[in-house]
């Protein structure tokens, strides 16, 4: 678990012990030369506002890789959220019970998939698999593969205000992006269930030996990652003032990616917040850089890859050295 | 002068500024065994490491057969003729005996297809020549630990190696195992194989070796023939002091009964009845497979008992996790502590507090971190522990280090009674007397010890009593007054005392 002190000589070793902060700080220098519209506010806050639904899916998803999981229904579970909070909102039913009821549902299904991991024995790459699809064709069932608009009632325009609005200057999702991240962070490094989570992702029999009740720490990440897809859902859903059937397909490799990037292990127990924050960060910036470059939407792909190969490499290569 | 096929000389080893090697010499010689000894943490594995290109060394010199040789990785050492037989033997339980021992040099056919007759009947000739019958195309999980030992070896010879390092390679094995691997280790001194045996067991050093190399600390501290030198000299090399008493036995007063356990059964042990007092230590004897571990985590709640009752002081308790154990004050060391005893990824404060966490949870649900820094501090002070600070990761610390963790660990539950198994496997003779010392004065502060152990030197050592079992039964408890090595290997091999 990372400290961070950017006083004095420690910045250096701050820098080599983050390496992803490296890579966003060339890529935010290289671009910057690149285009004089990159640096400008109004593009700073468009690029936090794009990486928030990744950053919040990517947040549940450092949980799922921290014991060694996986999750790869998030995005399927953000489709289905959005579609049933849209019909909720344009039903005219209270904003404030419709969040609720909608990460409630994103809380159920983190919990299914919990069961399924834990209870159940199976992978987490299978049963997460399982789930995606599943949760993919009822989406398309429920909303007969056709958009839902949330508009048609009296609470429609304050609905999108979650997506759409500002305070101070700062889009609304920027706010819940963050305050996903300082809730994360304080529960990883604070509260006992996060001690659990990285004792059980580094030696799942030690922490069982210990007196942990391993399989409701498994409940318990797949519940956050359930969770926040769910918020992602609401955003997403309440930015566009529709929930489309296809929405969210493929965010579980952006959310991923991020993770790793950010230096979390695949096999468990190391990672944090603050390299997915800074994960999500170099995507986000990196397709809006590529845009802004007008760089084709085909060599957009090719280039995201290879970044995602460099940084991730650079990671590992300093592991190894130590 | 016996001819040296292999000589370190000056050899340095630095990680990120910290000596772990200081000018160490290190010879081996042709056809001889070579005993490497030391306290965990001495620079034994380090040494090792170099010798084989796993690390690379700061300075000095590494000359084989008469010439200077750099190895960068295990395959350059692999090539001259040097093979690490290590302590975690590095094999894959799926596959046959024949695909371990040619793996990655299977022999090929046209086209690249996998010559399986060659494969098999080359490694039939290796086990042969081993002494085993094994059908090489067995899978290697459903051999013996022993025998994957042999098959390590197997491995070793078919690669034409010259010299071979065995890495604690008694560990796990039985007296006949043992004593298999013996003979085989004197076959191949005597075929001109030269061995580098490290070991913690010094009798076996006396039974195989032909030279002892003795460091401490990172430091040489001598190089003797096996027949200038005995045990107590090696003992006292190897720790920088005298040791009186390997086993301080103390005397307390022994209490009422804190732990019983009635006709408790289940697929591993059968009808086990015993008591345990206040302020005392029962030493827990037996062969290997003989069901101790199976009992103590019986009671620990990781096996569930299918008949049978567990009284903790005077009551009947229903344990079906550690989390039950743990609240009916019962805390237990694992044998296999990187198994299940610490987590290697966590740091010392991390995994002081994991068992006891409740009791360092503030205000706010939040992990009140100055309170765990304070006792992993007093655990460090009151049990030396050597770490380079409370956040070092254990997986940086030495094996008699660890287990002091893994006992801070269940001492910060505040047991009543305390389940050790193996305590002191892995661990070198300085820090074992040092872990006996710990036992006993957890003993006179009145907490009640159940001790598995297979060395029965340290049973007769500073038990009380000794229960012995037998396939999964309890043989005989005898009293530590009437107990001799004799008497208990003759309740553990199961045979009636006359």
């Amino acid at each position: 678990m990372g400290k961070f002190s950017l006083k004095g000589r420690n910045w250096k070793q701050f820098l080599s012990d983050n390496k992803p902060v490296v890579v966003l700080l060339i890529l935010v220098v290289t671009m910057s030369f690149l285009s004089d519209r990159f640096l400008t506010w109004s593009n700073i806050i468009t690029v936090l506002r794009q990486t928030s639904i990744n950053a919040v899916i990517a947040t549940g998803m450092t949980f799922a890789i921290l014991i060694g999981g996986i999750d790869l229904s998030v995005g399927s579970v953000l489709a289905i959220t959005g579609a049933i909070a849209a019909s909720l909102v344009a039903s005219g039913m209270n904003i404030i019970l419709v969040v609720i009821l909608t990460l409630l549902i994103g809380l159920g299904i983190g919990l299914l998939n919990g069961l399924l991991i834990s209870k159940g024995r199976l992978q987490p790459f299978i049963a997460t698999l399982g789930t995606m699809t599943l949760l993919r064709g009822l989406t398309l069932v429920y909303t007969q593969g056709r958009p839902i608009s949330i508009f048609g009632s009296d609470t429609s325009a304050m609905f999108s205000k979650i997506g759409t609005g500002y305070f101070l200057g700062i889009p609304i999702p920027v706010y819940i992006m963050l305050v996903v991240f300082f809730i994360s962070w304080y529960t990883l490094n604070h509260l006992k269930i996060g001690r659990y989570t990285y004792a059980l992702g580094s030696n799942e029999e030690a922490t069982m030996y210990s007196g942990i009740k391993t399989d409701n720490i498994k409940l318990f990440v797949y519940a956050v990652a359930g969770v926040l897809a769910a918020l992602a859902g609401i955003i997403v859903t309440a930015r566009l003032g529709s929930a489309q059937p296809t929405a969210g397909s493929g965010y579980e490799l952006d959310a991923i990616a991020a993770v790793v990037i950010g230096g979390t292990s695949m096999a468990g127990g190391i990672g944090t917040i603050f390299g997915t924050a800074i994960g999500a960060m170099i995507i986000g910036i990196l397709n809006n850089a590529l845009n802004m470059l007008q760089v084709s939407s085909y060599y957009q792909d090719v280039a995201k890859g290879v970044v995602i190969l460099i940084a991730v490499l650079l990671d590992r290569k300093q592991r190894k050295s130590r | 002068m016996e001819e040296k096929i292999v000589s370190m000389e000056n050899i340095i080893k630095e990680f990120s500024g910290v000596r772990v090697l200081d000018n160490v010499d290190f010879n081996i010689y042709k056809g001889k065994v070579m005993a490497l000894v030391g306290e965990n943490g001495a620079g034994k594995s380090t040494l090792m490491k170099i010798l084989t290109g796993v690390y690379v060394r700061t300075s000095g010199k590494v000359v084989l057969d008469g010439s200077p040789v750099e190895f960068n990785t295990t395959k350059d050492s692999q090539d001259k003729g040097i093979a690490f037989i290590h302590q975690e033997l590095n094999l894959v339980r799926d596959l046959s005996i024949g695909e371990n021992i040619f793996l990655g040099r299977e022999p090929v056919g046209i086209g690249g297809k996998i010559n399986w007759k060659k494969l098999f009947d080359d490694s039939r000739m290796w086990l042969t020549k081993l002494g085993l019958d094994e059908d090489p195309r067995e899978l290697v999980k459903n051999i013996s630990v022993g025998k994957q030992q042999m098959i390590e070896i197997a491995k070793a010879l078919s690669l034409d190696a010259q010299v071979i390092i065995m890495d604690e390679p008694t560990g796990a094995l039985t007296m006949s195992e043992t004593e298999r691997l013996f003979q085989v280790v004197k076959e191949l001194r005597d075929t001109g194989h030269s061995i580098v045996y490290i070991s913690h067991r010094l009798k076996e050093i006396f039974e195989i070796c032909d030279h002892v190399t003795v460091l401490r600390d990172g430091t040489l501290v001598g190089e003797e023939p096996i027949e200038n030198i005995d045990e107590e000299k090696i003992i006292e090399m190897m720790v920088g002091r005298k040791l009186s008493e390997q086993y301080p036995r103390v005397e307390t007063e022994i209490g009422e009964v804190v732990l019983e356990v009635k006709n408790l059964s289940n697929r591993f042990v059968h009808d086990v009845s015993f008591q345990l007092r206040k302020g005392e230590i029962l030493g827990v004897a037996g062969l290997v497979g003989a069901g101790r571990t199976e009992l103590a985590r019986t009671i620990y709640g990781v096996y569930q008992p299918e008949s049978g009752e567990i009284l903790v002081n005077g009551s009947a308790v229903s344990i079906k996790s550690p989390k039950d154990a743990l609240k009916n004050g019962i805390a237990y060391l694992s044998e296999d502590r990187k198994e299940n005893g610490i987590v290697l990824g966590m740091d010392l404060v991390e995994n002081v507090t994991l068992a006891s966490l409740n009791n360092y949870v503030g205000r706010i649900g939040n992990i009140d971190k100055s309170k765990e820094r304070d006792s992993t501090d007093r655990y460090i002070k009151s049990m030396s522990i050597k770490a380079a600070g409370r956040n070092q990761l254990l997986q940086f610390l030495s094996g008699g280090n660890q287990q002091k963790v893994a006992l801070a660990k269940n001492l910060d539950t505040n047991p009543g009674i305390l389940l050790l198994d193996e305590p002191t496997r892995g661990v070198d003779v300085g820090a074992k007397k040092e872990i006996y010392e710990l036992i006993n004065k957890y003993k006179q502060e009145g907490m009640s010890i159940l001790m598995v152990s297979s060395e029965i030197p340290e049973i007769l050592g500073i038990s009380d009593r000794v229960m012995i079992m037998h396939e999964g039964r309890i043989s005989g408890i005898i009293d530590i007054a009437d107990a001799d090595q004799e008497k208990i290997m003759t309740y553990a091999v199961g045979k009636e005392v006359s």
